[in-house]
């Protein structure tokens, strides 16, 4: 039979020879022995002190009552444990993420399942309720009779979790092991809907888990984030873990973090990367942010105009760039000059022995980094660009500003 | 000509221009973080100046004249500390009231304070479109266009604007509030009278000025107020660091509320109670008796400033029930879903605004009644609010070192139970009143 958290609550307990043993003020789970099933029963009785039921003495359950196959004796005496989750107290009215939803609800109510195993029975949390029907169960029970309320939920629509897509969230990181919580699930979400499910939390929330994810995905996710929120969480972070997400992140996107925090904290930053990546983002800070030279991104993959197709493929094979940089690639004239940029679709067409230089995008643009970022756009629009090149006073390319930067920062003015 | 010496000149012309650069940049970045949190607290403020709350300042400077002045101080103070305590628990926990509340006691007790939080905020609403069309009337604009053209464009602001753009038009609203400031001077009062009374307290025991004193505090000091505010910072992202900016927000906005209930109350006793006429039931009448006794452009621009306020708290009120009552109780909330995502929280926002707008629509509407009402629900609501308030702001687990002190905790205290008493009061004397005041 299917059983409501909230109808449990409350519920008298009686021992093998029928005594009263108390009353189920709460219960939990042990994350570490089963991730589902309900492993201890809080039971209290007036001044009496309060016993634990283990879900092996357990012999049958109802909205009713619960019959123990042990006596009172049995039972041990309450003693709080961190490494238990308590299902009023952590799960009913708190947040959760839905994984599969991509999105931050709220608890109105647990789902539990019977399941017998021999001679007792075990309750195994199913899914949470995050809709009207326990909402109304919230309100009604022990006002109305069950049964009126189990008719009027059913008429409800139903709107609810399975427990395995449910990823809870606790800002204190011992409680969190001892609870085994782990944000895996997390991690497979699209950095952007992560970011959007980190927007609903709150900033302790935020924090616990970015500080939980691997490098990779924390810096995907900050690169999505709202650039208040992102400036609040890595000033929050331990610097060392702040330096190796930062070195994950493109360096235009890491200069963008970096100018918006105190002085002091981003020169501590600075330190603590290594130094080429360091050097890399220190350029990039001295550029107003307004201007193509505080969009563009340092990292981009540059051959030499004479080199044939094959030639430039089979460098990239070798070579570690990210595909969002080989999507167009730069060229560079026999004096390391700026000649024009070839589409990674066009060589992907042409014939093996073919020369870049033929193959180049016309016409050839390119802006010096103090250009605005009006200009920016007027040429990106213009040319219909996927990504355009920035220069020096010598003609020579130091950055390249791609299609979605200027998208982003088009939506955010 | 040795050209290095000028080249080493341009160098440091140009190393200085830079250092200049800097530090006009980093100027602009610390205004920039005071403007990025300033608003929340200062909108809030002025929108207790709504309908019901100009109509009680009304009556209190043309009953009273200036004896009443010296309330508002203590009400500035009042209004600070309660704010305050919102303020510092949304930016510290990053999470809204209702949240809070919902975390902390558990689904009745949300259940109950959202539930009256809904009624009370329709016959606030009803009170705001009321005083759309007594501000109109004054313009010789019929009720019936008034009224249904104030909600269609309330409507429009709230489902078209962005939040960022929404509260810039807010803001500018409240600098609207000045028009009462000029109608004040255009009503030439006595300065100096006015300023001893503001600052000598001036306590009388008989029982119409103590009626007007405690509905004084309880139109200014509103529950849903709380809500709304809390959630202003936590949606802004404001964090724990940028705290001391959100608190001069507050402060600003609790000093400027002051500041115009200030330039009302000493408009009308300049004016009304001079003259005789004290017996004023709603701001719209007030503004009509203002024109023949400081001038049109007086007249006019009190019922600007009343229909200012009354369209100001009608586009807030609404959207914040709706997203309070949903947060609250778990339903999606908020502009940026589709209806079919969030159909609780669109309907709840389409009651209020097409219910307010009706009840005051129907000919014989018993406006007088829903005031009341509103009164008695504030009355009700606002104990409960503040001791839940109270109870959250000095949990260690929740707030970390921003707990109250000690002091602060007494100051609290002492603000909510005269607060409570007051409101109390207010709403057994509005039971009492079933006879309404002389008609307009």
């Amino acid at each position: 039979m299917e059983l409501f958290a909230t109808e449990l609550m409350g519920v008298k307990a009686y021992d093998a020879q029928g005594n009263y043993v108390g009353r189920v003020r709460e219960f939990f789970i042990e994350p570490a022995e089963a991730p589902n099933r309900i492993s201890h029963f809080l039971l209290s009785r007036g001044r009496f002190q309060p016993l634990v039921a283990k879900h092996n003495q357990i012999a049958s359950v109802s909205d009713k009552k619960i019959q123990l196959n042990v006596g009172e004796k049995a039972l041990e005496i309450y003693q709080p444990n961190e490494s238990w989750l308590a299902v009023q107290k952590d799960l009913l009215d708190q947040q959760i993420i839905d994984t599969r939803g991509r999105k931050v609800v709220r608890v109105n109510d647990l789902d539990l399942a019977e399941q017998r195993s021999n001679g007792n029975v075990e309750l195994r949390l199913t899914q949470v309720d995050v809709g009207l029907p326990g909402a109304v169960r919230r309100l009604l029970q022990g006002v109305v009779p069950s049964k009126v309320v189990r008719k009027l939920q059913s008429r409800l629509p139903p709107s609810t979790i399975r427990w395995e897509f449910v990823n809870l969230i606790e800002p204190d990181p011992l409680r969190r092991v001892k609870l085994r919580i782990t944000h895996e699930k997390l991690e497979d979400l699209h950095p952007a809907d992560l970011a959007d499910i980190m927007e609903d939390l709150s900033a302790s929330e935020r924090q616990s888990i970015i500080a939980s994810l691997d490098e990779e995905t924390a810096a995907a996710v900050l690169g999505e984030l709202d650039a208040r929120l992102t400036t609040q969480i890595v000033e929050d972070l331990d610097p060392e873990k702040a330096a190796d997400i930062l070195e994950e992140m493109p360096p235009d996107a890491a200069a963008d973090v970096l100018a918006d925090l105190p002085k002091e904290t981003s020169e501590e930053l600075l330190e603590e990367m290594p130094g080429r990546e360091a050097n890399e983002v220190r350029e990039l800070l001295e550029f107003d942010p307004a201007a193509a030279g505080g969009m563009m991104n340092t990292e981009f993959a540059f051959v030499s105009e004479s080199a044939t197709r094959d030639e430039v493929v089979d460098r990239m094979r070798k070579q570690d760039h990210s595909f969002d940089q080989l999507d167009t690639v730069v060229l560079l004239d026999d004096k390391a000059q700026f000649a024009g940029v070839v589409p990674m679709v066009r060589m992907l067409l042409a014939a093996p022995d073919e020369r870049l230089s033929a193959l180049k995008m016309e016409p050839v643009v390119s802006l010096p980094p103090e250009a605005d970022e009006k200009e920016v756009f007027e040429l990106f629009d213009k040319y219909n660009l996927r990504m355009l090149t920035v220069v020096d006073k010598q003609n020579r390319p130091i950055g390249t500003i791609a299609v979605d930067d200027v998208v982003s920062r088009l939506v955010k003015r | 000509m040795d050209w290095s010496i000028l080249k080493t000149g341009v160098e440091s012309l140009q190393n200085r221009g830079a250092g200049l650069q800097k530090r006009l940049r980093s100027l602009r970045r610390r205004l920039v973080l005071l403007l990025a949190v300033i608003g929340p607290g200062l909108i809030t403020s002025n929108v207790d100046n709504d309908a019901g709350g100009i109509t009680v300042y009304t009556q209190a400077g043309a009953q009273y004249g200036y004896t009443l002045l010296w309330a508002l101080i203590p009400m500035t103070i009042a209004l600070y500390v309660t704010e305050e305590m919102c303020a510092r628990m949304g930016v510290v926990t990053g999470k809204g009231l209702s949240d809070l509340i919902r975390e902390e006691f558990g689904f009745r007790p949300t259940f109950f304070v959202m539930i009256t939080g809904f009624f009370v905020d329709l016959a606030n609403v009803v009170a705001e479109f009321a005083g759309v069309a007594a501000a109109m009337q004054i313009f010789h604009v019929s009720k019936y266009v008034a009224v249904p053209l104030a909600a269609i464009l309330v409507w429009i602001l709230v489902i078209q604007g962005t939040y960022r753009q929404v509260e810039v038009i807010f803001l500018f609203a409240c600098v609207l509030y000045s028009s009462y400031v000029f109608s004040a001077v255009l009503a030439k009062p006595d300065w100096l009278i006015a300023a001893k009374y503001t600052v000598i307290p001036n306590i009388r025991f008989d029982l119409g000025y103590l009626i007007t004193l405690t509905g004084l505090v309880g139109t200014t000091i509103a529950p849903w107020q709380f809500f709304y505010l809390q959630a202003g910072f936590v949606e802004k992202k404001v964090g724990p660091r940028q705290y001391p900016q959100a608190r001069a927000d507050v402060m600003f906005g609790s000093v400027s509320c002051m500041v115009i209930v200030f330039f009302i109350i000493v408009c009308c006793a300049a004016t009304l109670w001079v003259s005789g006429q004290r017996d004023i039931s709603d701001a719209g009448q007030a503004a009509q008796s203002l024109i023949p006794l400081a001038g049109k452009w007086a007249g006019g621009l009190f019922a600007f400033g009343l229909l200012n306020a009354s369209l100001f708290a009608a586009s807030i009120l609404p959207l914040s029930t709706a997203h309070v009552v949903c947060e609250g109780l778990g339903f999606e909330a908020g502009l940026d879903h589709k209806f079919t995502e969030a159909p609780i929280f669109y309907w709840l926002y389409t009651v209020l605004i097409v219910v307010g707008a009706g009840v005051v629509l129907l000919p014989h509407a018993p406006l007088w009644k829903i005031l009341i009402f509103s009164q008695v629900g504030n009355g009700i609501w606002l104990p409960v609010v503040v001791i839940f308030i109270l109870l959250l702001v000095n949990r260690r687990d929740l707030m970390g070192e921003y707990v109250n002190t000690m002091t602060y905790n007494i100051v609290a205290w002492v603000t909510a139970i005269a607060m409570i008493v007051l409101t109390l009061i207010l709403t057994y004397t509005a039971f009492l009143q079933q006879t309404p005041p002389p008609a307009a």
